[in-house]
């Protein structure tokens, strides 16, 4: 059974503190979608309401054609992940991935024997008997996600599931996530302060702030084609230059920055060019040559990152931080001019 | 190997332990006394006062008594005490800080005001007998015990571990009894004992609430006291000594006494 999970119109409040802000999600059948940001950003709270934890102010929530939001928590049949596991310290493993089932009131052969299934599936079985205590952080998170998996929930929750692990492990469970979920075909909201897991892990990821959804998009549109100035800084593009179009010639755009440095952009490469636009870039999507087109710019901190050396420039645009080649290497102070690369930049619109 | 201990630490820490166990050494050795008066070191050995307590009904019917009203103060305690302590560890955020402290009055009152105000309303504000008039003042003198000693444990309880079991589909109520008590089993224990032994030692607030032909242990041993100086006090003393052991043994066998001070 495959359904999907809608948002609508989420508002929520702590006193008075809005913390959710007219937010709408759609998640398709069998598809994962991350909320991704800073602590505060509301994606937590957004998880308790879907769980049932927490009465929005207003809006609802829907799994296919039914509506959750005045359900009670335990009659939403929804499995949950937590970050710290919450296995039941009192029973076993087999009894913890067994909780669920016992209370659909499956009968203890039937529960024992999907039990099993499931442990097996996570590469448990071994451990059965073992209380949670006995299990090292990876093994029960995976007791976790059996128990969850195994009551064959319409949509699975995760809040943060991998932050208590270590780095390695985090990667290894995250394949893990993925493919169970895939096979399972299960509905999926996933919540995580972590670009990489969300982006790695997720169909398609929304960037949160402040109770808002900034982007919702697939992980590749929100790597090259960040919406606005919030989601080009969360994925790093760390320098947003402010440009004028000055001139216009064909595809051409001949645009100005402050200061008056004049740059030549194809609305092939970038798509219509407004006349106030935000160049954004990564560092490494600047090159700091000793002469040519770009921005006149005086070098300041080198900082070695193996494949090139990055410069923080001081230009009359602001500050800027631009990468340059190993082979030509500047000394603090000396004046260079920054040259955008076209390919690994992009154009922001400013009103959004 | 050994720590290097100073012999004076050594000397000090030896007179401390007698200090500690002087007055109950005393008291068992005057309890074997074969006088009439209470006496120590003990002038002949005998069993006789030991047999004079089961011989004075008063010692009967308060013993029963004291057991009940500390048995059922104590469960009425932990009733209201362990809801309370959930609500306060659950709910910790969004609860003014006093409100805890509200729960410890009974120990921060002096104990005679306390007593003294509990006949003015439960016995004759109320106009309740004697009996539920004890149980109840019991209960909340033990409330603290129930509250806190519960509170401690709830305040290492992984409160999504109870969200998970909701979300597993377990209605709050069944996650109560079946997620969280078994996994704060200790704390309630713990709190029971030092309720029970709270109650059954008390003397303050059992003093007001007693009265004609009810009385507690405690109580019934002061007035025998009064009329009588002979060793059977002594004996009621170790024999309710032994009674706090016993528990107390009970409760190393099976749970390890660490709890009690954790």
């Amino acid at each position: 059974m495959t359904v999907s999970l809608t948002i609508e119109n989420l508002s929520a409040h702590y006193g008075q503190t809005q913390v959710l802000k007219d937010l709408s999600i759609s998640v398709a059948a069998g598809e994962l979608v991350s909320l991704l940001g800073s602590s505060g950003c509301g994606k937590t709270t957004t998880l308790r309401i879907v769980a049932g934890f927490l009465a929005p102010t207003s809006g609802h929530v829907k799994l296919g054609d039914r509506d959750l939001t005045t359900l009670p928590a335990h009659a939403r049949d929804i499995g949950l992940v937590f970050q710290n596991y919450a296995l039941f310290p009192h029973l076993t493993v087999m009894e913890n991935v067994a909780f669920g089932l016992k209370q659909r009131g499956i009968s203890s052969s039937d529960r024992a024997k999907r039990a099993t299934a499931m442990l097996e599936r996570v590469g448990l079985a071994p451990l059965a008997d073992r209380l949670p205590a006995a299990l090292s952080g990876g093994q029960k998170q995976r007791v976790a996600l059996a128990r969850a998996l195994v009551i064959e929930p319409p949509l699975l929750m995760f809040d943060e599931p991998l932050s208590n692990l270590d780095a390695k492990l985090r990667v290894d469970m995250r394949v893990e996530i993925r493919q169970l979920q895939k096979a399972n075909g299960t509905t999926s909201l996933y919540v995580t302060h972590d670009q990489e897991e969300a982006f790695s892990i997720s169909d398609r990821v929304a960037i949160m702030n402040a109770g808002r959804i900034m982007q919702l998009d697939t992980p590749e549109v929100l790597y090259q084609k960040p919406a606005n100035a919030f989601v080009a800084r969360f994925v790093g593009f760390e320098n947003l230059i402010p440009m004028k179009t000055v001139a216009r010639d064909g595809v051409i755009v001949t645009a100005e920055a402050a200061g008056g440095a004049r740059l030549h952009l194809s609305q092939d490469a970038f798509g219509p060019i407004k006349d106030d636009f935000v160049l954004a870039t990564r560092p490494d999507g600047l090159v700091t040559r000793g002469t040519g087109e770009g921005i006149p710019a005086t070098l300041g901190t080198r900082t070695y990152l193996g494949r090139a050396y990055q410069y923080k420039c001081e230009t009359a645009a602001g500050e800027i931080t631009a990468n340059g080649a190993l082979s030509e290497m500047f000394e603090p102070g000396a004046t260079a001019v920054l040259v955008p690369l076209p390919e690994q930049c992009c154009i922001l619109d400013p009103e959004n | 190997m050994t720590a290097r201990i100073h012999p004076l630490l050594g000397a000090f820490a030896i007179l401390v332990f007698l200090f500690l166990l002087a007055p109950l050494v005393i008291i068992v050795g005057a309890s074997l006394s074969d006088t009439t008066y209470l006496t120590f070191p003990p002038q002949g050995l005998t069993l006789r006062w030991f047999a004079n307590i089961f011989e004075i009904s008063a010692f009967r019917n308060t013993a029963i008594t004291s057991f009940q009203v500390a048995i059922l103060g104590t469960g009425l305690s932990l009733l209201i005490g362990i809801p309370a302590a959930y609500a306060l560890n659950r709910y910790r955020v969004g609860l003014p800080k006093w409100l805890g402290t509200l729960f410890i009055l009974p120990i921060l009152v002096p104990e005679i005001v306390f007593g003294f105000s509990l006949l003015k309303t439960i016995t004759i504000g109320l106009g309740l007998p004697v009996y539920p008039s004890l149980i109840i003042g019991h209960a909340l003198l033990v409330l603290p015990y129930s509250v806190r000693v519960v509170g401690a444990s709830l305040a290492s309880f992984d409160f999504s571990v109870e969200e998970a079991a909701i979300s597993l589909g377990c209605p709050p109520l069944k996650t109560f009894f079946t997620v969280v008590l078994p996994n704060i089993r200790a704390g309630v224990i713990a709190a029971f004992i030092l309720a029970f032994i709270t109650s059954i030692n008390d003397v303050s607030i059992s003093v007001f609430l007693t009265g004609p032909g009810i009385s507690t242990l405690p109580i019934q041993i002061l007035a025998h006291m009064e009329q009588f100086f002979d060793p059977t006090i002594a004996s009621v003393s170790v024999l309710l000594m032994l009674v706090t052991v016993g528990v107390m043994a009970i409760v190393e066998m099976t749970l390890g006494l660490t709890f009690l001070t954790k």
